[in-house]
C-alpha cells in the first residue's frame, strides 16, 4: 500500500475516538438528568461537577484528533 | 508532498471553496528580535499574551476599591469569590498560600481561551508549546511541595494501602505511568479544545460561506449556537485547567492514598 493512502486510513481510524467520548457525554449528561428529576433540589449544587464530567470527557475523544493529527503531519 | 499540496490547493481554487482552517494558527513575527541562534521575536502569539495580561489587570485593578463594588469590580470579585470557592472544596483549609498562583493561571488562560473566540485574533492557548509550559510548571511546582512537605515519604503517593503484597508491583508501576502522563494530558486536553473546535468554527463557516446568500441563513444560525458552545469550551478548559492543578496540589499537600 501506499504510504500516503495508509496514513490518511489511519488517521481516519483515529477519529473513532470521538464514539467513545459521545457515549460518554451521553452517560454523564442521562445520568445527570435521572438524578436531576428524581432529587431536583439537589441538582443544582452538583452542576459544576455535569460541567467537570463534560468537558473531561469531551477531551478524550480529542486525543483521538490529536493522534490523527501526528499521524498526519509528524511522519 | 509539496505536489500533492499544490495539486490539491489547486483543485480547491477550481471548486470555488477555500477552506484553510490552519492558517489562523500561524505564528508571525511582529518585531524579529534574534540573539545568535536564539529568536526571540515579538510575535502575534506574544501579541495577544499581552493584550490578555493588560485586559485582566483593566478588570482586576480598575480604579479604587469600593465598599459597593461597581460593575468592573463586581467581575473581579466574582472571579476571586469563583476560583476561591473552588480550592476551598477540594483543598479544605490548608494550601491558601497557593491561591495567588492558581488564580493567576486561570485568568491567563480564561482571557487567552476567550480572547480566540474573537474573530481574526489569535488563540494563545491553541499551541501545545504553550499550554505545555503551564503544566510543566504545575506538574514540577506540585511534586517539589509534595518533595517539601512530607519529605522522602511522598514516594508513599505511588504505593496504594489496603492492596494484596502480590499486585503491589502491578499497581505501582501503573501509578508511577500515572503521575507522570499528567503533564502530558493537562496540557493536551487544553490545547486540544482549542485548535479542534476552532478548527470545526474555520470549516463549519467555510460551508456557510460556500452555500451562498440564500441557503446560508440556516446553517449561520447553528453556527452561532456553535459559536457559544465554543465560549463555554473556552471558559469550562480554563476551569478544568485549575481545577486538576488544584486536585495535584492536594495529592502533594495532603496525600489521600
Amino acid at each position: 500500500m501506499d504510504a500516503e493512502a495508509a496514513k490518511l486510513i489511519g488517521a481516519g481510524l483515529a477519529a473513532i475516538a470521538l464514539a467513545g467520548a459521545g457515549i460518554g457525554i451521553g452517560l454523564i449528561f442521562g445520568n445527570y438528568l435521572s438524578g436531576a428529576l428524581r432529587n431536583p433540589a439537589a441538582a443544582q449544587s452538583q452542576f459544576p461537577n455535569l460541567l467537570l464530567g463534560f468537558a473531561l470527557a469531551e477531551a478524550t475523544g480529542l486525543f483521538g484528533l490529536v493522534v490523527a493529527l501526528i499521524i498526519l503531519f509528524v511522519f | 508532498m509539496a505536489t500533492t499540496d499544490t495539486a490539491a490547493a489547486a483543485e480547491h481554487a477550481a471548486s470555488g471553496l477555500h477552506i484553510d482552517p490552519m492558517h489562523q494558527f500561524v505564528v508571525q513575527p511582529i518585531i524579529p528580535i534574534k540573539i545568535g541562534n536564539l529568536d526571540l521575536s515579538f510575535t502575534n502569539s506574544s501579541l495577544w499574551m499581552v493584550i490578555g495580561l493588560v485586559l485582566v489587570c483593566l478588570v482586576l485593578l480598575s480604579g479604587p476599591n469600593r465598599l459597593v463594588p461597581g460593575r468592573l469590580q463586581s467581575v473581579g470579585e466574582l472571579a476571586y469569590e469563583f476560583i476561591s470557592g473552588m480550592m476551598r472544596d477540594v483543598l479544605g483549609n490548608t494550601g491558601r498560600g497557593f491561591f495567588p498562583f492558581v488564580f493567576t493561571l486561570f485568568m491567563f488562560v480564561l482571557a487567552s481561551n476567550m480572547l480566540g473566540m474573537v474573530p481574526y485574533s489569535f488563540t494563545v492557548t491553541s499551541h501545545i508549546i504553550i499550554t505545555f509550559a503551564l503544566a510543566a510548571v504545575v506538574f514540577i511546582g506540585a511534586t517539589v511541595v509534595g518533595f517539601i512537605v512530607h519529605g522522602t515519604g511522598y514516594l508513599k503517593l505511588f504505593v496504594p494501602s489496603g492492596v494484596p503484597i502480590f499486585l503491589l508491583p502491578l499497581l505501582v508501576v501503573i501509578e508511577i505511568v500515572s503521575y507522570f502522563t499528567r503533564p502530558m494530558s493537562l496540557s493536551v486536553r487544553l490545547f486540544a479544545n482549542m485548535m479542534a473546535g476552532h478548527t470545526m468554527l474555520k470549516v463549519f463557516g467555510a460551508f456557510v460561506v460556500g452555500l451562498g446568500f440564500l441557503g446560508g441563513w440556516g446553517p449561520l444560525a447553528i453556527m452561532v449556537a456553535l459559536n457559544g458552545l465554543e465560549t463555554l469550551v473556552a471558559f469550562l478548559q480554563a476551569y478544568v485547567f485549575v481545577v486538576l492543578t488544584v486536585i495535584y496540589l492536594n495529592d502533594a499537600l495532603n496525600m489521600h492514598h
